[in-house]
């Protein structure tokens, strides 16, 4: 009788909890993309606009005086943009290069201790950065690299565990066959690397170098730690700077913000299926 | 390791120009190994190892930067025990943890049934919810500062349109930290996508055989989906817990601490002890409790998990 009851259910159920679900999606889908929106809007009002209630969402009349307003201003955007780029693309280069000779060395060569020191570079994983913030700043201090951008990339050229436990993790899958036939034909560790294991491993390369992006795009601590005159600055410090003087110009900020976005957009777009294999695999947050 | 070393000599073996000597090309192995490693061994000493150690002996020390230290014996870290900030700090990063985690996870949660399945539909929604958590940043946290303006940002504006008075927000001792909560999980896209690998890992045959019982869909989500998932929210878990001691970017433009120090966040008492008021001594002494709270969370976490997750299928 139940198992009845049950059968006669299904048709009519399973239509009901999927409109449910849509319902829900919709509805949480425009509160995730509200804000985005919101700031758009506001970047493109004139300042009185934006105190103005209820708001409106698409402004009358349009503005972009905002936007030209970042170029050349008294607030050198151009310049905390630049000095962004410069961070991450010297970061990509220090990142994949370092990660991918290290990944390679725990995937496939033998020494002695690799596998103590494997599960060293697990353990300091899991280091706050927090905790070995003073000396390292120390460090930089001591070689006179404060105020420049080498603190921010530098370290890059010298592995990074979570990318390198992620590159080795998709090594150890490269069959071996490739390599002996190579190694038969006379091929050296480095040309294995470069001409088996790189071509072979673009997507985890990939994912490594969105989340190398990412994260030093959105990078505040080193930046604020390291940065002090305007000219120096990056995107994330410029800003923090550019919020906290004399009030707040909302719509100026906003179109700080929007552009301080839209790079991160562009490459989510792109290449949104390597930052979720990234994610997945190692837990690791955007 | 004596085994991984033999099956080196396997493939050497097979090498036509194997004359040369065996403990030649163990000597060759290691220093190719080394060299490759070399990158990151000079990293973990030079930036890790080092930091480590020299931020427990500077805890020991009173030091500005600019005059020489002093040695003042465990004195930062009797002091810590007397100052009302370090407990205040440590109290709203342990209140924020308790709030926000469990519903991140929660929010995650719900967003990955949500999106699970195939179809355009949801792939489409899949990424509108992972997108905030790649944006995270300064930016986002200036543009949340104006979404949370009492008089013209858009949640007091929404909170009226359906006839709620909103809360003063950021500037109120009360409503800062809620702030900061609700803007947490806009940002939780991540682990969506870590719960959604692992919902979808779960096999249809499990689900056939709730329902077979009669299992309602409360039923599945209790009684198949949740033990499925519990090694990966106890990993989320740990990861959120340890997340939330370290919060600085956020807090610093939201609030910076105040007002009143309601948002006074445990590594933002640390930037400010070293990097306002030069006490690098005490900041380490902060740096190194960070450091232990954050062992033993995870120690803790790992003994209990034997308890009450369910790892694998067939075990």
């Amino acid at each position: 009788m139940a198992t009845l009851t049950a059968v006669n259910h299904r048709p009519v159920r399973i239509p009901v909890s999927e409109i449910v679900r849509y319902v829900a999606l919709a509805g949480l889908g425009i509160l995730f993309v509200l804000p985005f929106i919101w700031m758009v809007s506001t970047s493109l009002k004139e300042t009185g606009q934006a105190y103005r209630f209820p708001p409106e969402f698409i402004p009358q009349p349009l503005t972009i005086k905002n936007y030209e307003s970042l170029w050349g201003g008294p607030i050198p955007f151009d310049r905390f943009y630049l000095n962004t780029v410069i961070v991450v693309i010297m970061a990509e280069i220090g990142t994949l290069t370092s990660c991918t000779f290290v990944a390679y060395s725990f995937a496939r060569l033998k020494w002695w201790g690799r596998e103590v020191w494997f599960v060293v570079l697990l353990a300091t994983m899991m280091l706050p950065f927090q905790v070995v913030m003073i000396p390292v700043y120390i460090i930089f201090r001591t070689l006179g690299w404060l105020d420049t951008l080498l603190p921010l990339f530098i370290p890059t050229f010298f592995g990074n565990p979570f990318y390198i436990f992620l590159m080795r993790q998709f090594f150890m899958g490269i069959p071996r066959d490739l390599e002996d036939a190579a190694r038969v034909d006379g091929a050296g560790s480095f040309r294995i690397l470069w001409q088996i294991f790189v071509p072979l491993s673009k997507p985890v390369l990939l994912t490594v170098a969105m989340f190398t992006f990412v994260g030093h795009w959105n990078d505040f601590l080193g930046p604020l730690l390291y940065l002090s005159s305007v000219d120096n600055m990056t995107i994330s410090v410029g800003l923090a700077m550019f919020q906290g003087r004399g009030g707040a110009n909302w719509p100026a900020l906003m179109a700080a913000a929007t552009l301080a976005t839209v790079p991160i957009l562009v490459m989510f777009t792109l290449f949104q299926r390597y930052f979720v294999k990234g994610i997945v695999l190692t837990g690791m947050k955007g | 390791m004596s085994g991984s070393l033999q099956s080196y000599e396997t493939t050497i073996q097979a090498q036509p120009s194997a004359q040369i000597p065996r403990w030649q090309m163990v000597i060759r192995s290691n220093f190719q190994g080394y060299l490759f490693a070399s990158p990151w061994l000079f990293g973990f000493f030079v930036f890790t190892l080092g930091p480590f150690i020299a931020s427990l002996v500077i805890s020991l020390h009173q030091w500005d930067i600019l005059t020489p230290m002093q040695y003042v014996g465990l004195r930062n870290f009797e002091r810590m025990l007397q100052d009302n900030l370090f407990w205040h700090s440590l109290r709203v990063t342990v209140v924020y943890t308790i709030f926000a985690v469990p519903l991140q996870l929660a929010m995650a949660m719900l967003l990955a049934v949500l999106v699970n399945g195939n179809g355009a539909v949801k792939l489409f929604f899949r990424a509108v919810f992972f997108l905030p958590s790649v944006t995270a940043g300064v930016a986002v946290a200036v543009l949340w500062r104006w979404l949370f303006n009492p008089e013209f940002g858009l949640i007091n504006f929404l909170l009226d349109a359906i006839g709620i008075q909103g809360p003063p927000w950021l500037s109120s001792p009360a409503w800062a930290l809620p702030a900061v909560i609700v803007m947490s999980l806009w940002g939780v896209g991540s682990t969506m996508l870590i719960f959604l690998a692992s919902l979808q890992a779960i096999p249809d045959y499990l689900y056939e055989a709730a329902e077979i019982d009669g299992a309602n869909m409360l039923h599945k989500f209790r009684f198949v989906t949740l033990p499925m998932m519990s090694s990966t929210i106890f990993f989320t878990l740990v990861m959120g817990i340890i997340g939330s001691f370290q919060i600085f970017t956020q807090i610093y433009i939201l609030t910076n601490g105040g007002p009143e120090n309601a948002t006074l966040f445990y590594v933002l008492y640390l930037y400010q002890q070293a990097f306002r008021s030069f006490k690098m001594g005490f900041a380490s002494a902060l740096a190194w409790v960070l450091f232990l709270i954050v062992m033993v969370v995870t120690l803790i976490q790992f003994r209990l998990a034997g308890r009450w997750v369910y790892y694998e299928l067939g075990e």
